[in-house]
């Protein structure tokens, strides 16, 4: 019988590798390109919950693993900024179950507020990482990157891209043989309190293990040779190296899947059988920079190739050096708030008053745009907060009167609690408000469930925070909540009222997203008639 | 016809159902023992923009998305997206819109994806019954019964006119 084959995304092919391999804890927040593996684990029936942030998934997942399990924890490229601080001392502590650390990153910005390249993080907090190609590498990197996690007891990155996420393509599962985890603790303070007399030889420790694991790498499945026309030779990795396979069908090339460590001496060996020998690589000159540190004769691309995505056609324009710019693509319709969501209500009012709007991410920055034109800013996660505290502390009166913050209820969770702390420690002369654009979800990414929502990843019931609660217990002066739907005269009134009352408060416009109603009804009403129901639809 | 490779995109606005075209489309292929690769953006374009979805198939697939000026097929759900993604179609490629549909063959607007798929599987080698497997696979079951049947409809049409190329 031929094996079972599958048309999977990227990111589905995580999650059946992650359920195939027994994990123990998958945790994340949603993000785009990331956002549907814990969604599939879930539905598979896997031990996947959205965390409140990144960081925090990333601190239960080490947690699970000095515990003895396996753990996959999932995020975005800008997720990992959150999650950074785990990540660095995480490679000094090392993990005991393996664990994986997906970072979904987005070349080109297709949803997202910049392109950073975390295969620098990779080098920054000195972890392994491995990069698929395509949906089956991402299935068989999964299981590589346990193996490297376990053996060398440290995280590992997994990183991938938005067209490896989301691009679909065949994918024939083989689980690797994995001993079984069995969680259990074991005292060892020594390699967990990262104090600096214990952090010192961790240090030495990481550096030992890293050079480990380049010397195994130099032998090990960990890169594919292609033998072309030995005149040009590419050295590549992730979806550059399928476009770059179509670009120049008849060149060598040599695709890496670990791409942290480097196997520095295998590349030195491919670059000398070949008369030329070119790094194609996606964002960041990463590969290139390492390779030339370490005296190895490749040439890298001109800077016009370090934005967005690479592509067969760009990838051709690179060989050939041409340097003539893409023609910029005729525009398509842009993205709008949908007919009836009630952020427009709450934008449009923020517009008729002229308000200098510090706002946030989520489907509400899309009041950025034409016609609205009602956000002034937008930086990253919960900086809506702290950035209109600025504000109001340096504008002239007159004009701090105006600011207002805005935050997502899922961006408040994950990170506008300490913004709130902030406005109550150094509140500003002239006061502060923050509307909490309260849809009930995490609408932008796919209408998942969050802290707020009372609701797990698969919908079941659990405990809800109350954002005028903690309001009041963090000591902000006035709070109300309004429908701005509803009651659009009233939230309109409210807004006006507490502005002018010049102290620190807090407006809650809460009305559900109209995409995720239907979807909470029927949980609600699974909930009530104390069904087993759940999964996801 | 025997092509080794076939680049199709689909183009149209945010709720249109592009994307699940792009996954029949996609799964058919599969299906029918095709290597496969289908490649779009989630996300922003999701809020009622334009969405685009490249699907290639064949014996051997590299990269996931198809160059501009090298697709073979352009589908179009929505009249106002044929210029943005003009330029992805070769020069002899072919253009196909909802004017190659009668109307009257649509049971409703939200089942243009599927009849327009239809069109297209005319002009492919992609055996029916990969059609209607896919089209199973990838809609609720409510849903599958009558647009499998409205497949076949258009699949069976004696004569498309208005098809554009």
């Amino acid at each position: 019988m031929p094996p079972p084959r599958h048309l999977w995304s990227g990111n589905e092919a995580v999650a059946h590798a992650a359920f195939d391999h027994g994990i123990g804890l998958a945790s994340g927040y949603p993000g785009t390109p990331s956002t549907e593996i814990l969604e599939v684990l879930g539905a598979l029936g896997g031990p996947a919950r959205w965390a409140p942030n990144e960081k925090v998934a990333l601190e239960v997942g080490l947690g699970a693993t000095f515990g003895g399990a396996r753990a996959l924890v999932t995020m975005k490229h800008v997720g990992l900024n959150v999650a950074a601080d785990v990540l660095f001392t995480a490679a000094y502590t090392g993990v005991n179950g393996g664990l994986v650390v997906v970072s979904a990153d987005d070349p080109g910005m297709a949803s997202s507020q910049n392109e950073q390249d975390n295969r620098r993080y990779a080098v920054a907090a000195g972890v392994p990482m491995l990069e698929p190609r395509d949906a089956q590498d991402a299935y068989d990197l999964w299981g590589l990157a346990l193996e490297i996690s376990e053996r060398w007891r440290l995280p590992v990155l997994l990183r991938m891209t938005t067209r490896v996420c989301h691009s679909r393509s065949v994918v024939v599962p083989r689980p690797r043989e994995l001993p079984t985890a069995a969680p259990s603790f074991d005292h060892d303070i020594a390699s967990r309190v990262m104090v600096p007399a214990n952090a010192r030889r961790a240090h030495q420790r990481l550096r030992e293990r890293l050079r480990g694991i380049a010397e195994w790498a130099e032998t090990a499945p960990i890169a594919f040779e292609h033998r072309g026309d030995r005149s040009l030779g590419l050295v590549t990795a992730g979806v550059s190296a399928m476009h770059a396979r179509e670009a120049a069908p008849t060149a060598s090339s040599l695709e890496l899947l670990l791409t942290h460590p480097l196997p520095l001496a295998r590349v030195a060996r491919f670059v000398a059988e070949v008369d030329r020998a070119i790094v194609v690589e996606e964002g960041d000159p990463c590969l290139f920079e390492q390779l030339r540190a370490a005296g190895i004769e490749v040439a890298g691309r001109p800077e016009p190739f370090r934005f967005g995505e690479l592509s067969v056609p760009r990838i051709r324009q690179l060989l050939a050096g041409d340097l003539t710019p893409d023609p910029e693509p005729p525009r398509g319709k842009p993205p709008e708030l949908c007919k009836g969501c009630p952020h427009r209500s709450v934008f449009g009012i923020f517009a008729k008053h002229d308000l200098i709007v510090a706002g946030d991410i989520g489907c509400y920055t899309l009041a950025a745009l034409p016609p609205l034109n009602a956000m002034d800013t937008c930086v990253c996660m919960g900086a809506s907060i702290g950035v209109g505290l600025g504000l109001r502390h340096v504008l002239p009166p007159e004009q701090a009167r105006r600011v207002v913050s805005v935050i997502g209820d899922s961006t408040f969770v994950h990170s506008g609690l300490t913004g709130l702390a902030e406005m109550v420690y150094n509140p500003p002369a002239t006061g502060h408000v923050v509307v909490v654009v309260d849809n009930g979800t995490t609408a932008m990414t796919g209408q998942q469930e969050h802290p707020g929502t009372g609701r797990t990843l698969t919908h079941e019931p659990t405990s809800r925070i109350s954002f005028e609660a903690v309001a009041t217990a963090m000591g902000v002066a006035r709070i109300a909540v309004v429908d701005p739907c509803a009651d659009e005269d009233g939230f309109e009134r409210t807004l006006l009222d507490l502005l002018a009352s010049e102290t620190t408060a807090v407006l809650i416009a809460r009305r559900a997203c109209l995409l995720a109603a239907r979807r909470v009804r029927e949980a609600e009403r699974s909930k009530n008639s104390c069904s087993a129901g759940g999964g996801n639809p | 016809m025997t092509l080794v490779k076939v680049d199709v995109v689909i183009a149209g606005l945010g709720g249109q159902g592009v994307l699940k075209a792009s996954d029949i489309l996609a799964e058919a292929a599969f299906l029918a023992g095709h290597d496969v690769k289908k490649s779009e953006i989630h996300g922003m374009a999701q809020r009622g923009g334009s969405v685009h979805s490249d699907v290639r198939f064949g014996s051997c697939v590299l990269s996931p998305m198809i160059t501009p000026g090298e697709a073979d097929y352009l589908l179009v759900l929505e009249a106002t997206e044929v210029e943005p993604h003009r330029h992805r179609l070769r020069p002899e490629g072919r253009l196909i819109t909802p004017a190659a549909l009668d109307p009257a063959l649509l049971p409703s607007k939200r089942s243009l994806n599927v009849g327009i798929l239809a069109v297209l599987a005319r002009e492919l080698t992609l055996p029916i019954a990969a059609w209607h497997a896919a089209i199973d696979r990838q809609l609720r079951p409510d849903l599958a019964g009558p647009n499998r049947e409205l497949f076949t409809r258009v699949f069976r049409y004696p004569s498309l006119t208005g098809a554009s190329s």
